[in-house]
């Protein structure tokens, strides 16, 4: 797999929230090597901005070359991107890390999101060949949930029980009596953390999306790290690289 | 046109180097540039043993620059000489293994370790402000920098960069211990001690609270130090904090320094060390400079 560092073009760019925005971007080359669970990092123009902003692969269109990126605006970097438009280009690098595993299209999968989470369970949910259902938590404002219905089940949950179970997709898990073979999993990392317990009082399979602040996105600064269970290969200490290692890590391998 | 230059009797093909920590040992930026094309490879920095470095967050973006707190990680010399070695070796590239250590003996233990391995050169890191023992414990104290740098000498087989620290009142009293303690070259600077709050969260931005200024913001800095430590001594200096370009690493080689390492501005553009080589030759088309050598210190 080759890294691509190119100026994509925008080709549109849709708020879906107050601050969730969902950007499409052409690129062949990254979309031709791209799977789910990936990420890209786009640079900011404003030169007081020096570090990439890493962003999750929210959906691939091999055919047509393209990459779909959701994501939050959390500061000035993000809301840079959000004020791109269609024509406009963002320097971008990827695909960067793993993604996730394939799942055996006899076994069954629980994709769970967690706010910002959501977006790269999309691209699970379109790629993996197994049985999957999808459970999304939101705050109070449901984002993409539509997207996922073609591809299964999807259930909810609101932190303030607006809608679907109220509390968060561990929740939402329980309340609709729902198991699989193997769980994915991407959110915050109170919601990993419990997601993990959950599937090891079970002895389910379980691999979660890690995130981290990164600086470079390939691996070299050692800024991005995860603590592990084992002594890691590269690190040689308890450490793994969630850039370039991960994101995506089996559940019991890390300490979170 | 030359651009070779020459630190401590290794010559370099150009002057252009990375600086240690931003670069792992190059394997991961091997896929955006021929590693061949740069004058050295500075190395992260190395321990006699592993160690895992600080807790995260490590790093915090700030206004033009960033704040690290890594902490030093690294694999140990044994994965080190075994690994990274030879894989630097592939390239036509110079190798400078970055040092560091807790104590004198260990500085000293992994430059033995080094004694009959093909790195070019070494580079102490006596300037790290994120590790409470060694470091800077040492880059602070003349008298430290002067005992360190001797002891070092003592037991190195290849030439021995001192790295400076600019959290110092007067460089060049460090710049001038260092030489004095038989130093064939000083690098400078390492980062700027600072800190970031995270006021939406009301906490620091970095686990380690403070942490270690890089990346544009710093580079007046460096450039003054640069200036003022090639004026204190006679050894080649490499400079660093900032470097983008060409034409910032031109400023560099104006004030004094006889090589640069381009550190921040690869996470920023993986490729910035690779087109800091051709925006030096650039510049020195545009101005017909013939050898980059009538840069060094040209300007007083």
């Amino acid at each position: 797999m080759t890294k691509i560092r190119e100026d994509a073009l925008v080709l549109r760019q849709d708020a879906l929230l107050e601050d969730v925005f969902s950007l499409w971007i052409q690129s062949e080359a990254i979309a031709a090597q791209a799977r789910a669970g990936q990420f890209l990092s786009l640079y900011c123009r404003e030169g007081s901005r020096l570090l990439p902003r890493p962003i999750s692969i929210c959906q691939i269109d091999r055919e047509r070359g393209q990459i779909r990126l959701v994501y939050r605006t959390v500061g000035a970097g993000t809301r840079e991107f959000a004020a791109c438009r269609a024509g406009d280009r963002i320097p971008v690098l990827g695909p960067l890390g793993n993604g996730f595993p394939e799942i055996d299209k006899d076994k069954s999968a629980l994709l769970l999101g967690g706010g910002i989470g959501i977006p790269p369970m999309l691209e699970a949910a379109r790629e993996l060949a197994c049985r999957k259902t999808a459970v999304l938590g939101y705050r109070d404002q449901m984002f993409l949930k539509e997207e996922f219905e073609p591809f299964g089940p999807v259930y909810v949950s609101s932190e303030d029980g607006s809608f679907g179970t109220r509390g968060n997709v561990l929740d939402a898990v329980r309340e609709n009596g729902l198991t699989a073979d193997v769980i994915l999993a991407c959110g915050p990392r109170p919601m990993l953390k419990a997601v993990k317990e959950y599937a090891a009082a079970r002895g389910i399979e379980c691999w979660l999306s890690l995130e981290e602040r990164m600086a470079c996105g390939v691996g070299a600064c050692l800024a991005c790290v995860c603590q592990t269970k084992d002594v890691d290969g590269h690190s040689n200490v308890h450490n793994r690289r969630v850039c370039k290692d991960g994101p995506v890590f089996r559940a019991e391998e890390v300490e979170l | 046109m030359n651009t070779r230059v020459n630190i401590a009797g290794v010559e370099l093909k150009n002057p252009v180097m990375t600086a240690s920590g931003t670069f792992g040992s190059g394997e991961e930026y091997s896929e955006f540039m021929d590693l061949g094309c740069l004058g050295a490879v500075v190395t992260k920095g190395v321990a006699n043993v592993p160690w895992p470095g600080n807790p995260v967050p490590r790093i915090a973006e700030t206004y033009g620059g960033m704040l690290n707190a890594i902490g030093l990680q690294n694999p140990g010399i044994d994965v080190f000489v075994r690994r990274d070695i030879p894989f630097l070796r592939q390239f036509d590239t110079k190798i400078i293994v970055n040092v560091c250590g807790r104590t004198t003996e260990d500085y000293v233990e992994v430059v033995e370790r080094l004694a009959d391995q093909p790195a070019d050169l070494l580079e102490i890191n006596i300037s790290c402000p994120n590790v409470k023992e060694g470091g800077i414990a040492f880059g602070q104290d003349p008298k430290a920098v002067e005992a360190i740098t001797r002891e070092v000498k003592r037991h190195a087989r290849q030439p021995v960069i001192m790295k400076l620290s600019p959290n110092v009142t007067d460089i060049t009293v460090m710049a001038k211990a260092a030489e004095a303690g038989g130093a064939d070259a000083l690098s400078l600077i390492n980062t700027l001690t600072g800190m970031k709050i995270d006021i939406h969260r009301r906490t620091f931005a970095l686990a380690n609270k403070t942490g270690g200024l890089s990346g544009p913001a710093i580079k007046p800095v460096a450039v003054r130090m640069v200036y003022q430590a090639a004026q204190a001594v006679r050894i080649p200096i490499i400079g660093m904090g900032g470097i983008q370009n060409g034409e910032d690493a031109v400023e560099f080689l104006l004030a004094g320094a006889t090589a640069v390492s381009v550190g921040t501005a690869s996470f920023h553009n993986p490729m910035a060390a690779a087109e800091t080589v051709r925006g030096i030759e650039d510049y020195m088309r545009t101005y017909g400079i013939e050898d980059v050598n009538q840069l060094i210190g040209a300007v007083r």
